[in-house]
């Protein structure tokens, strides 16, 4: 995966970019507009705070399952397994007399503990087995929590504890978890990406038998990409549970959260660090605009998975990317060649469909 | 006795799993796919029936006739116009697209019948309540026998169909080197047209075998799947195609046993077995004939690697 290998006619002419101009300036607007969405609880309304903050568990979700699948090649269908101990998690940390915001916090760590011994049954999976084999996981899970009559049962249970907050308190801190969170996820995958891990975990995803001829520990970086993201799923729970308050094991178990998931990484654009927060804007849009019509709506997300998988697998961002070479954020490599007629610019981040 | 009784009748409910993961364990061998829509495929074979059996009052089993043959259609345009062209980007993009399509068919159910459950096992008349009584702790139900033959007729045929005939050699042929398959005149993506066809075929019995032995509803496809890749993973994956029929049963068993320590275990200590079989280093039932299988001639096996 080293970028100089890419290349061998002009070895010594090449010059690495990871930074363009274009990357650069588009990782400080957002750094900008992260800092600038603090301020959001101060300037808006409460109602359109609680949005946000659905948005942002939507943006965290997307990059999650798209690190796991985009990037590992590991497409699950099973990551609301941690979603829901996240947030049940966060209710029993809470009845245990933990603040509710330290419990999420402890939740979000126990969903990458319990990823440890989990990931040694789901990682025996390969391709499509791993999709489904996470999915059983997520059922007994569910199934398990749903026989605990501490936790509510199959009735659910609400998150009581928050109610020692004030109502506008208790959204505005809500509000910057979930902005805290999602920025720590996503500067976590981005600065993985641009490590030496990113590179050997694209290998992997491009061809685990090859990668593993070259050294790379193909397990071990599956495991750490697999921790990261039940860890990131379940901030995800915690976090929903926190802005709805309720949870009940049918729903937050539900594979619909994977349906959700795929959505958005699949017309964002898979296997690219923008496309699954734009996919999380448009699946917020089709939601706040169809989400009532019940089934219509779903049908018409599945609709556009399957047209988005038939057709258009690179999604909206990797097509725009293939048009125009452009990389908002720096998280591949770059040749450039030191000659006359300088070649277009390459994109040397293998930022292909899932293989 | 009793225990004597939950194994007998946790191997007539794998006959059910048997049937409901022959299809899968069929698209995956030849194709390397898995559909996540099977279960919803086998509850929309169900809905069909249903909807006949609105119009004209007679057997389930009648109306399985014009609905297999609509279903067979179906599954060859599924792969031909769907999973065909998603195939080129590699296995894991035919998977999001069959969940798409799992979710277009639940929903469009769901639209189009209500979220009521249903059942056929009323229109069977006697065959549903009739039960040979062994002695005073073991019966078997009469439909669950039936289920259970059926599935045995289905495997039998599937074998024969893979090992003695012409297609079902270009099946295998496929499945094993799809270029080479080519280099010798197969047509691989009409081979595998076929081979979903038929997995979508099998998969409607299926449907008709859970529409009589239970209810089901709009969004019942998904357990079934579950239980079917289950069944398919016990039985050791594309070891053999027997491998599904002998996960099912192992499934049944645990399922029944389970729901006689406590009923709410049934589905959770099916989900537990499959986990202990998954971290056990065999890692599925038949694997480790696999290497033996393979080198008998006729044998039912798909791949060479599983």
């Amino acid at each position: 995966m080293s970028a100089t290998s890419t290349d061998s006619s002009a070895p010594a002419r090449a010059t690495i970019r990871r930074w363009t101009p274009l990357s650069g300036g588009f990782t400080g607007g957002l750094g900008a507009f992260g800092i600038a969405l603090v301020f959001v609880p101060i300037v808006m309304q409460a109602r359109t705070v609680q949005d946000l903050t659905a948005l942002l568990i939507l943006v965290l979700m997307a990059v999650m399952w798209n690190a796991l699948a985009g990037y590992g090649g590991l497409v699950s269908v099973g990551l609301q397994a941690y979603i829901g101990l996240g947030a049940y998690a966060t209710i029993w940390f809470s009845l245990k007399g933990i603040d509710p915001y330290w419990a999420m916090i402890l939740a979000t760590l126990f969903c990458a503990v319990v990823a440890v011994p989990l990931s040694f049954v789901v990682l025996r999976f390969r391709g499509a087995q791993f999709a489904i084999g996470t999915w059983v996981v997520a059922e007994a899970i569910g199934i398990y929590i749903g026989l605990d009559n501490q936790l509510g049962a199959g009735t659910g249970t609400s998150l009581v504890q928050l109610d020692s907050y004030a109502t506008s308190t208790r959204e505005h801190i809500t509000y910057w978890f979930a902005l805290g969170m999602t920025a720590l996820f996503s500067i976590g995958v981005f600065v993985m990406l641009r490590s030496r891990l990113g590179a050997s975990l694209q290998a992997i995803r491009d061809d685990e038998e090859a990668a593993a001829s070259v050294g790379v520990r193909v397990v071990a970086g599956k495991r750490i990409l697999f921790l990261l993201a039940s860890a990131g799923c379940g901030a995800a729970g915690a976090l929903t549970v926190a802005n709805i308050l309720f949870v009940q094991p049918t729903s937050i178990f539900s594979v619909n959260y994977s349906a959700d998931m795929i959505f958005m990484v699949l017309v964002g654009g898979i296997g690219t660090f923008e496309g699954p927060i734009i996919g999380a804007l448009i699946l917020y849009f089709i939601q706040q605009q169809f989400g009532n019509d019940g089934t219509w709506y779903l049908i018409g997300l599945g609709a556009t998975a399957i047209v988005f998988a038939v057709l258009f697998p690179r999604g909206l961002w990797g097509m725009l990317q293939d048009r125009t070479g452009w990389q908002f954020l720096p998280v591949g490599y770059r040749l450039r060649r030191a000659a006359a007629i300088p070649p277009p610019e390459r994109d040397q981040n293998p930022a292909e469909a899932v293989g | 006795m009793s225990w004597v009784n939950d194994v007998i009748q946790g191997i007539l409910l794998g006959g059910y799993y048997g049937i409901i993961a022959c299809g899968l364990a069929l698209m995956f061998g030849v194709m390397r796919i898995i559909n996540l829509a099977h279960g919803d495929i086998a509850v929309l074979g169900a809905f069909l029936m249903y909807l006949l059996l609105q119009h004209w009052h007679t057997s389930p089993f009648i109306a399985l006739l014009p609905v297999l043959p609509v279903m067979l259609l179906f599954g060859y345009l599924l792969q031909r116009l769907i999973l065909q062209r998603s195939l080129r980007a590699g296995v894991l993009t035919p998977l999001l697209a069959t969940f798409g399509i799992s979710i277009v068919i639940q929903n469009a159910l769901e639209q189009g019948f209500g979220p009521d459950v249903q059942s056929l096992g009323g229109e069977t008349g006697s065959l549903v309540t009739a039960s040979w009584n062994i002695n005073s702790q073991i019966s078997i139900a009469a439909l669950s026998a039936l289920i259970f033959v059926a599935a045995l007729v289905i495997y039998a045929a599937l074998q024969f169909f893979l090992s003695r005939t012409r297609m079902g050699r270009q099946m295998r042929a496929a499945a094993e080197d799809p270029d080479t398959a080519e280099l010798v005149g197969i047509d691989s993506r009409a081979v595998y047209a076929r081979a979903t066809a038929i997995a979508v075929g099998i998969a409607t019995l299926g449907g008709l075998a859970l529409a009589l032995r239970t209810t089901f509803s709009s969004y019942a496809g998904p357990n079934q799947l579950i239980f079917a890749f289950e069944a398919v993973v016990i039985g050791g994956m594309g070891a053999s195609i027997w491998g599904a029929l002998l996960g099912g049963i192992v499934l049944g068993i645990a399922q029944t046993i389970g729901a006689q320590i406590n009923p709410e275990w049934s589905v959770l200590s099916g989900h537990i077995v499959f986990l202990l079989v998954l971290i056990s280093p065999r890692g599925g039932l038949l694997t480790l004939r696999a290497g033996r299988v393979r080198r008998r001639a006729g044998s039912t096996r798909l791949r060479a690697t599983a």
